[in-house]
């Protein structure tokens, strides 16, 4: 038996998951702050955190966008395999809940045609979908609104099985590093490594979308990403780049098999605006 | 705590800013002006072409920044700055003519910063990500030149107690170096 979900639903979820993400910061997010505040030794550094925490509280109070960069509009669909979509296509529909979302919350379109044809697509989309097929009836939607910022000092590796486990830790650093102030930290740093080339990019990309601080089920991994959030912040970075000891607030690695041949490791970043939000149907 | 905010009323003279230090807090009043990466390239093509610019970079502050539509009522969006480096292959051309200031975040190339020494310019950081608390400082916005840029459009600004920190000074002072610097373990 298969259980009908329409397109007008999608939408409608859709759209409001535009507009939650952008004017309310995660829980989680707003309590990896709010750590990174007591935690933080440079002053300025303070003042920067404390001044990120009272724009959270004013967007939310007043429902407008905590960062004017909107972003691109990323969805993770988890699609049941008991799922039957009626009144058209699932991809058409969550276009239709962005661009409502985006003109109806009064956030900012910034996507254009092409990287050669820059005018804007003027509803910020197409939005970019990654689908995956599950088990059951149901339909989750997680939203990542990804900005340009720090998407733009995210970076790629195919690092050799030779290199290992040391030159993984060395390359997300080295990314750190060279993202300096660029990427707005205290940064969420998504790591994904295994997989062919692409694989490496989506698994980094979908890091980001779990819950602040919450450490990878695998304990080694587990282990990794703390020693990577005591390097990072070693880099003296510190929020907003001015310095000070609050660079990452987490690091959230995703890993997949990989060839015998292949070590790609893939570093995609986010400021402090993370951005995130999840809806059921 | 730190000592208190320096208040500058711009447009400004090069006396003003001389005294500016790298981690100076500053509170920003006056006029400024947004534009970013589109109003830069159409900017440059006005200057090539020997065609006015559509603001006197004389004695100006640029805010590199997008803001998000406004509610109704609002002078403006939500706007925090946006990376000042892909600005930097068209801030000396401002710079020459006079600018005084730039508002952004991010590192600046070695050939502005030379450019801001050379002729008389700082640039001071925001704070990204405060685009809520950074839109409550604007007074008034107006939408100067090239309107069908949308949130790329030049826009005039009335801005009191507008918070930034003096990232490069023009005596080679560079806050992100130097905070680096000392909080690297």
């Amino acid at each position: 038996m298969l259980r009908e979900i329409t397109v007008s639903s999608i939408s409608e979820a859709v759209r409001d998951l535009c507009i939650e993400a952008n004017t309310r910061l995660p829980q989680e997010h707003l309590a990896a702050l709010s750590r990174a505040l007591e935690a933080e030794e440079s002053e300025l550094g303070r003042e920067v955190i404390e001044r990120l925490l009272e724009n959270a509280e004013v967007a939310r109070e007043r429902c407008i966008a905590f960062c004017q960069d909107t972003g691109y509009a990323v969805f993770f669909v988890e699609l049941g395999s008991e799922v039957m979509i009626s009144g058209g296509e699932i991809g058409a529909a969550i276009d239709e809940g962005v661009r409502r979302g985006y003109e109806e919350g009064y956030l900012r379109k910034s996507i254009v045609r092409s990287p050669i044809d820059r005018s804007n697509t003027g509803d910020n989309t197409p939005a970019i979908v990654y689908y995956e097929p599950v088990k059951g009836d149901g339909l989750k939607l997680t939203m990542l609104v990804k900005g340009a910022g720090c998407d733009n000092m995210s970076a790629l590796k195919m690092l050799t099985p030779a290199e290992g486990l040391r030159a993984m830790k060395r390359f997300v650093v080295e990314t750190i590093e060279r993202a300096g102030p660029n990427a707005s930290p205290p940064l969420t740093v998504g790591v994904g490594m295994g997989g062919p080339f692409e694989k490496a990019a989506v698994l980094a990309k979908k890091a980001l979308t779990r819950p602040s601080g919450e450490p990878n089920p695998d304990p080694d991994l587990a282990v990794l990403e703390r020693e990577l959030v005591d390097e990072i912040n070693a880099t003296g970075i510190g929020p907003a780049g001015y310095g000070g000891t609050q660079t990452a607030l987490a690091v959230h690695i995703e890993s997949f098999p990989t060839h015998i041949a292949a070590f790609p490791v893939a570093v995609n970043l986010d400021c402090h605006s993370h951005r995130t939000a999840s809806a059921e149907l | 705590m730190s000592p208190a905010p320096i208040r500058l009323e711009a447009p400004l003279s090069k006396e003003e800013i001389d005294p500016l230090r790298t981690g100076d807090v500053v509170r920003l009043n006056g006029v400024i002006y947004i534009a970013r990466d589109a109003a830069h390239a159409r900017m440059k093509e006005s200057i090539d072409a020997g065609h006015p610019l559509p603001l006197d970079p004389e004695g100006n502050i640029v805010y590199y920044s997008g803001p998000a539509p406004a509610r109704p009522g609002r002078a403006l969006g939500p706007a925090g700055p946006t990376t000042a480096s892909r600005m930097d292959p068209y801030a000396p051309l401002l710079i020459e003519r006079g600018l005084r200031g730039m508002i952004g975040k991010g590192v600046r190339s070695e050939t502005v910063i030379e450019s801001m020494r050379e002729h008389g310019c700082v640039y001071f950081g925001a704070v990204e990500g405060t685009a809520a608390l950074l839109a409550d400082c604007v007074r008034e916005a107006e939408v100067i030149a090239y309107d069908d840029l949308g949130a790329e459009a030049v826009r005039r600004l009335f801005v009191e107690e507008f918070p930034v920190v003096v990232v490069n000074d023009l005596y080679g002072g560079d806050l992100y170096r130097e905070g680096r610097e000392r909080w690297r373990r």
